[in-house]
């Protein structure tokens, strides 16, 4: 079981200044909701998260996993089916979208074409009828802090994507919401953009540290750089939950450890001093819950496992005896693929001066505490309550 | 590994190319000017017969309208037309009905036009779909269907005298200018929804969800977000239906108001019923210059509020480095 909401965003700057502080933190509470004429479709199943103060939760998984869907229900885009969702520790789940006091950045900006980038920032403080007098200081402040001053007279449509970008996250900061949600907010950017706006989104969140942040994303790049926790949806369940390390280095789930960074996955089975695989005993720590002859998946991080016999000799020795099937050079490292016993096993080492020919028999090991079990198939079971 | 290098590359590393092919611009200039004579050749059939079947009759109009009953060529027809009680009246009567019926649609079409697009509605695109099918119904048929309705002895009065058992119902207005009205804006609003359905399909749904989730009631982005947006196309439809109602004829005949004369009916007057075909060209010609008119002030406000195509934000073109 992960830990619960034990990381703590980082604190370096002060927020602006605000005459109270809004209403932070994000709480699911059994959330379902369901699509078509009887809800017979479900697309969020029993959602069960909370989101502390000053957190930056990342939802991370693949099309279709509900990741949107929890976002929305927070939005106030979709009603769910039942639970409830509150903000600030208040029931929200039957109040409009402009009742909630959210910012909410999407994925294509959504700027308004007609206003020019002032009025874009000026437009939620005109809603939340903010006295006319404060509104240009706001609007100011906005500005400055996404570095966009200089363009509060141009019209979107004369901005790049990344500048359209910030403007849509000055605009739902001017409103000084407790909570901000980010929907695939860098999926429109290329690749060199994507990496500055993450930077930018990491400061940004230094300067407010008392806004919660939903974000949501298929990309696990901008979830461990940016979230100070996880949450892992597959097939409209939260499937896991916890620090990007935890999850990265400890995942409770195949789906987590597949979908989060690579993974060697190998089907073993628990034995009292390790598990059985490929024939040999391989030492490794017990799984929680895993008794002697249990079915369980051995996952091995590439970067993890190393070329030759293992270091260690007498009961920590790791050593796998393949054949290479496939050699990659990526710059830095190159990736050995090795069938051993019928299964692939992927090694990423720093890059070989020699690197061995496909179809040679070569060796790999990993030092037992590398190495974490899960039980085979715990992606079916219930979803965590974290 | 050897290969041979290119021209490019001989050009990067710095040696002067005083020999190779001639320019390609040198023969394309040469096969210019028969081009521009070949596009012109194709262009002239159906400027030849736009001339024929359109400005040519446009033409005999013009020219007939100039012409006296006692002969010649003057602007003695025009001066006699321009003076008469019974033109003056037509003109204020298409005017005032066209500007009337021209904001009736123009109020009734956004409002529609908002429900069928936003409020999720059962049967809303089958509602969608009769608009289209709408503009394309007969004027006649519309003023027809209301007779029934609020006719002296349509279905309205006839549940009143019904109900009341009095000899007649209340409802006495489709021969008055009111019923030529009300009959223009319901025939002529669907001209206004058609294009701003359109617009209202192109509204992002972020741009109104950033809008609710930012503070803004559903009024507030009705009026700050969607509607600037298809202000071009209400402006458009708008455009259209003014310069339809100048010209409307079948309603006004089929209401039977026969206190209501406007221009084109002015115009049946004079060439038919009193045989002066020179009278009806001048207001034929009137009415033309009233709607040319109309239309030009249209263009020259839309591209001065820059209410033509507006790029959209977000677009793959947007997507440019920071």
């Amino acid at each position: 079981m992960p830990a619960p909401a034990t990381a703590t965003p980082g604190r370096t700057a002060g927020p602006p200044a605000a005459q109270s502080p809004p209403p932070s933190g994000i709480r699911f509470d059994q959330v379902s909701v369901a699509y078509g004429k009887h809800g017979e479709h479900t697309v969020l199943d029993s959602f069960d998260l909370t989101v502390e103060p000053g957190e930056v939760m990342a939802l991370l998984g693949p099309s279709g996993s509900g990741k949107t869907t929890a976002l929305r229900a927070v939005a106030g885009f979709v009603r769910p089916a039942s639970g409830r969702v509150l903000i600030g520790g208040r029931d929200v789940t039957g109040l409009p979208p402009h009742r909630r006091g959210i910012g909410m950045v999407v994925q294509q900006y959504a700027l308004f074409p007609h206003m020019k980038v002032a009025e874009n920032v000026a437009f939620g403080l005109k809603a939340h009828r903010t006295p006319r007098a404060e509104i240009p200081g706001r609007v100011a402040e906005g500005l400055e802090m996404t570095g966009m001053a200089a363009y509060a007279g141009r019209h979107p449509r004369e901005l790049s994507g990344g500048q359209q970008q910030r403007v849509a996250i000055a605009r739902a900061l001017a409103i000084r919401p407790g909570v901000l949600l980010l929907d695939e907010p860098l999926s429109a950017l290329d690749a060199q953009l994507r990496s500055g706006m993450l930077a930018e989104l990491a400061r940004l969140h230094r300067e407010l540290p008392e806004v919660s942040i939903l974000y949501v994303t298929h990309d696990q790049v901008e979830a461990l750089t940016l979230a100070d926790r996880i949450a892992v949806l597959d097939r409209a369940r939260l499937q896991d939950c916890g620090t990007p390390q935890q999850l990265y280095r400890r995942p409770r789930t195949e789906f987590t450890a597949a979908f989060v960074g690579t993974a060697n996955l190998l089907p073993v089975t628990v034995r009292g001093d390790g598990v059985d695989f490929a024939g040999r005993t391989l030492p490794v720590p017990p799984g929680d819950g895993l008794a002697e002859g249990a079915a369980a998946t051995l996952c091995l991080r590439p970067h993890r496992v190393g070329l030759g016999e293992s270091p260690h000799g007498g009961g920590r020795d790791t050593t796998l005896r393949g054949t290479l099937t496939d050699v990659q050079w990526r710059g830095s490292t190159h990736r050995l693929y090795t069938a051993v016993g019928g299964h692939r096993v992927l090694a990423d080492v720093p890059e070989l001066r020699t690197p061995p020919a496909p179809g040679e028999e070569i060796s790999l090991h990993f030092a037992p505490e590398d190495a974490v079990l899960i039980p085979a198939g715990r992606a079916e079971d219930g979803a965590p309550h974290v | 590994m050897s290969r041979t290098k290119t021209a490019g590359e001989t050009g990067r590393a710095g040696t002067t190319v005083t020999a190779g092919p001639v320019p390609a611009t040198a023969p394309a200039r040469r096969t210019a000017h028969p081009r521009r004579t070949g596009a012109a050749l194709w262009a002239l059939p159906p400027v030849a017969a736009l001339a024929l079947v359109f400005l040519h009759p446009l033409a005999l109009v013009v020219w007939q309208s100039f012409s006296p009953e006692d002969g010649g060529h003057s602007t003695a027809p025009y001066a006699t037309v321009l003076a008469e009680a019974s033109f003056r009246e037509a003109l204020t009567n298409t005017v005032l009905i066209a500007a009337g019926a021209t904001a009736g649609a123009l109020l009734l079409g956004p409002a529609l036009s908002l429900v069928i697009a936003f409020v999720p509605l059962p049967g809303g695109r089958a509602l969608s779909r009769f608009i289209d099918l709408f503009l394309a119904f007969p004027s006649f048929l519309i003023t027809l269907a209301l007779l029934f309705l609020y006719g002296s002895v349509g279905m309205a009065n006839g549940l009143w005298t019904d109900l009341t058992g009095a000899a007649h119902g209340p409802l006495d207005f489709l021969h008055t200018p009111w019923g030529v009205l009300l009959a223009e804006v319901t025939y002529f609003t669907p001209f206004v929804m058609r294009p701003l359905l359109a617009a209202f399909s192109q509204v992002e749904t972020g741009q109104v969800e950033a809008a609710a989730s930012l503070g803004a009631r559903p009024w507030r982005i009705v009026r700050t977000v969607i509607l600037p947006e298809a202000l071009p196309s209400l402006a458009a439809g708008g455009a259209l239906v003014l310069v339809l109602c100048l010209n409307e004829f079948g309603i006004v005949l089929f209401t039977g108001a026969k206190d209501v004369v406007t221009l084109p009916v002015l115009v049946y007057t004079k060439a038919i019923l009193d045989g002066d075909y020179t009278g009806a060209c001048v207001v034929a010609v009137v009415n033309v210059v009233l709607s040319v008119a109309l239309y030009a002030l249209y263009r020259t406000l839309m591209s001065r509020t820059g209410g033509g195509a507006r790029p959209r934000t977000g677009g793959a073109s947007d997507r440019a480095g920071a």
